[in-house]
């Protein structure tokens, strides 16, 4: 019942958008989608937290609280993107870079993400997890060429090759454990069922799993933005309208970390060694690496945060990598801060940018002066990104670094160095960018900071005091993916 | 039909399979590079089918229908019209050499082979060399996709990973669930739309349909002060 709430809203509205042509109806209807859905998925929640997990509709959906608590993230974060949107994209038409045509693909196409997204957390079906992380990027790339100027559509065709690439190698890796599985479970659904896979993991052939986490390692890490399949990221984040590198960022690298999470755990149990966690720790100690030096490097503010997405997502991988229930647990945690953090960063450069009519940071000059609420989102938001205290990413790190330095201290000397480089290369753009003089071409906007406000509200209670039941949650999802580690 | 005669067939099929993609990547005409990717869809419907007659599983004869509508006859139907709407179907100029081409692609099917060992050993199932082969097809696929100038070549290559995946899946697996299978089959189907629709807009903007185009307005971006 709940599920058909979840799964139809979006669905429904992505149908009825695809025909609602009024601009400002179709802004409401957006934000009311994306209100029901959140609804259902909070109901979902509390039905998760009072009878633990549990799987709906015989086995095609699976719920436990690694992935409840992504899809109420998903939800908040597509409600609060839906009501930064309206007002962003008004201003878009205003300024005529879209039309109200596109502005119709636009709504009807963020809501078939928000379909994509929320299928591929729920199913129980690996095969089915890949086909709606498809579906979600199918849905992203058009929204990435939705200006459709040269760079934009050089974008989404980068995007679209390198990922189709990608998910490809993912789907032989998928069609491998198949391969695996069918001579355990039989020749059906339930060969690609996760909960069944995860309960016969140990009579699974670990040879061809280990082959297939090689493929899905580098197919669902091209999607993460890991080092060096990450190229697609910057370009797709700085073309596409802001709203939806919100949710690229904060959602769906999110839910390829997800399935690559889904994925090791059937590999480590099947092996019951730690090369997948090995793998992990690499391609995320590299991307972190990459990300803070080429941080250095940009002039674009919407590609500089994309890169230091690429950076929290390397910090993730390798936090899971890790594997530990301390890791695991602050793996998790990161995954929220991060998403609520970054996407009220990107809300924040979106107005910043409109109002200084360009995307170069040399151009962008007192912000404070110009409109001091989005100057202050914007130093603050990038304050809580950087790991200052008492924002939750600090509290994310710290632990991820507790955890770093019980298993593999070595790593610590290149977290601490790449986060470093990370910050200094933030603070050094961002303070040019919010202090001083406005230039005289600055307009003013119409800027909604509500939901920036909310987000980070939300990440500063995250790092002054967990919730009981949150942390509850966050230990059991933790004690989850652990108990399938090698280490 | 007996079982060593199925896997003789199949194997047969995926020999096939092998050297339709060689011939892919080794055409210089547009209009032959979809032919051939016609054939490969061809190819995967046979595949399926035999598969389906040899199991007795009916699934698959649905998935044999499937690959035949859509990868024989409707993909490189609606390439081909694009193709010629956008007068594109002249010559397909590779980045490299034939030979050199050609080299790397026999590199790349013997790395496959290595890659799928440990796999074949542990194997019993009536397709021991088809997961090899079908790595081969994907890396193949890939090589496409890197060695064109072309939009459409490097979309060629893109749909040629495709039908190497579903090899995969029918001569190794018999079959994913016909779930999976519906749904892969509808986002290639998007995805080839998407593309068709890319073109007429990188068409429209860049006046050409050489990927180099495409890289401009990034690299410049990035290089502006």
């Amino acid at each position: 019942m709940q599920f058909a709430f979840l799964l139809l809203s979006p669905l429904m509205g992505a149908l009825l958008l695809g025909f609602l042509a009024a601009p400002r109806p179709a802004a409401r209807l957006n934000v009311a989608v994306a209100a029901v859905t959140l609804a259902a998925s909070l109901w979902l929640a509390v039905d998760v937290l009072a009878e633990g997990p549990h799987t709906a509709m015989g086995d095609l959906f699976f719920l436990d609280s690694f992935n409840v608590f992504l899809v109420v993230l998903t939800a908040f974060v597509g409600l609060t993107t839906a009501i930064f949107s309206g007002p962003y994209m008004h201003n878009e038409l205003t300024h005529g870079r879209i039309d109200s045509q596109r502005l119709r693909l636009y709504h009807a196409m963020y809501q078939l993400f928000c379909f994509g997204m929320l299928l591929g957390f729920t199913t129980n079906n690996i095969g089915i997890l890949w086909v709606s992380l498809e579906l979600s990027t199918m849905a992203t790339v058009m929204l990435v060429s939705l200006y459709r100027t040269t760079a934009s559509i050089a974008a989404a065709w980068k995007y679209f090759i390198l990922c189709g690439m990608g998910i490809a190698l993912a789907l032989f890796g998928t069609v491998l454990i198949f391969y695996a599985s069918l001579h355990v479970l039989g020749h059906g659904n339930e060969a690609l069922t996760w909960t069944l896979l995860k309960q016969h993991a140990d009579k699974l052939d670990p040879a061809v799993l280990s082959i297939a986490f090689c493929f899905l390692m580098v197919g669902y890490g091209t999607k993460v933005g890991l080092a060096p399949m990450h190229t697609w990221l910057p370009d797709a984040h700085g073309e596409g309208p802001t709203p939806v590198s919100a949710v690229l960022s904060g959602l769906l690298l999110n839910l390829a970390l997800y399935a690559l999470v889904r994925c090791k755990l059937l590999v480590d149990a099947a092996t019951g060694t730690h090369l997948a966690g090995n793998i992990m720790i690499g391609f995320g100690l590299l991307s972190l690496v990459v990300a803070a030096f080429s941080l250095h490097r940009q002039r674009d503010v919407k590609r500089m945060f994309s890169f230091s997405s690429i950076e929290h997502m390397g910090l993730m991988t390798f936090a899971f990598g890790i594997g530990t229930h301390l890791a695991s647990f602050a793996a998790l945690l990161h995954m929220t801060v991060h998403s609520l953090v970054k996407s009220g960063i990107f809300f924040t450069v979106g107005h910043a940018a409109q109002a200084m009519g360009t995307q170069k940071m040399a151009e962008i000059r007192g912000l404070i002066r110009h409109h001091p609420a989005i100057g202050w989102g914007l130093i603050v938001g990038t304050a809580a990104i950087a790991g200052f205290p008492p924002f939750g990413v600090f509290v994310s790190e710290f632990l991820l670094f507790t955890a770093a330095l019980e298993s593999y201290p070595w790593t610590v000397g290149v977290l601490l160095l790449g986060l470093l480089i990370a910050m200094a290369a933030l603070f050094r753009f961002v303070q040019q960018m919010v202090f001083g003089e406005a230039p005289e071409t600055a307009r003013p906007v119409a800027a909604n900071m509500l939901p920036v406000y909310v987000h980070l509200a939300l990440t500063l209670l995250l790092g002054l005091a967990i919730p009981a039941f949150l942390a509850d949650w966050y230990g059991t999802a933790a004690r989850l993916i652990a108990g399938g580690g090698g280490a | 039909m007996s079982a060593a005669l199925l896997h003789q067939l199949v194997n047969g099929l995926a020999a096939l399979m092998l050297l339709v993609s060689f011939s892919l990547l080794a055409q210089h005409r547009m209009l032959a590079v979809l032919q051939w990717f016609a054939a490969q869809g061809v190819l995967l419907a046979a595949t399926a089918a035999l598969v389906a007659y040899g199991t007795g599983d009916s699934n698959l004869y649905i998935s044999a229908v499937l690959a035949l509508a859509l990868k024989g006859l409707l993909l490189p139907w609606l390439l081909w019209r694009i193709v010629r709407e956008l007068h594109v179907h002249r010559e397909v100029e590779p980045l490299m050499n034939m030979a050199l081409t050609m080299l790397i692609a026999i590199g790349l099917t013997l790395f496959a082979y290595y890659v799928i060992e440990p796999i074949e050993r542990a194997a019993e199932l009536l397709t021991r060399d088809s997961m090899a082969i079908a790595l081969a097809c994907v890396l193949l696929g890939m090589l496409m996709m890197i060695t064109r100038r072309k939009a459409v070549t490097q979309v060629v290559g893109f749909l040629a990973i495709e039908n190497a995946l579903f090899f995969a899946a029918i001569g190794a697996t018999n079959g994913m669930p016909m779930v999976v299978e519906l749904g892969i089959a509808f986002d290639v189907l998007v995805a080839a739309l998407i593309f068709g629709l890319f073109f007429f807009q990188i068409r429209s903007t860049f006046d050409t349909l050489e990927v180099e185009a495409l890289h401009k307005p990034l690299v410049e971006e990035e290089e502006e002060r």
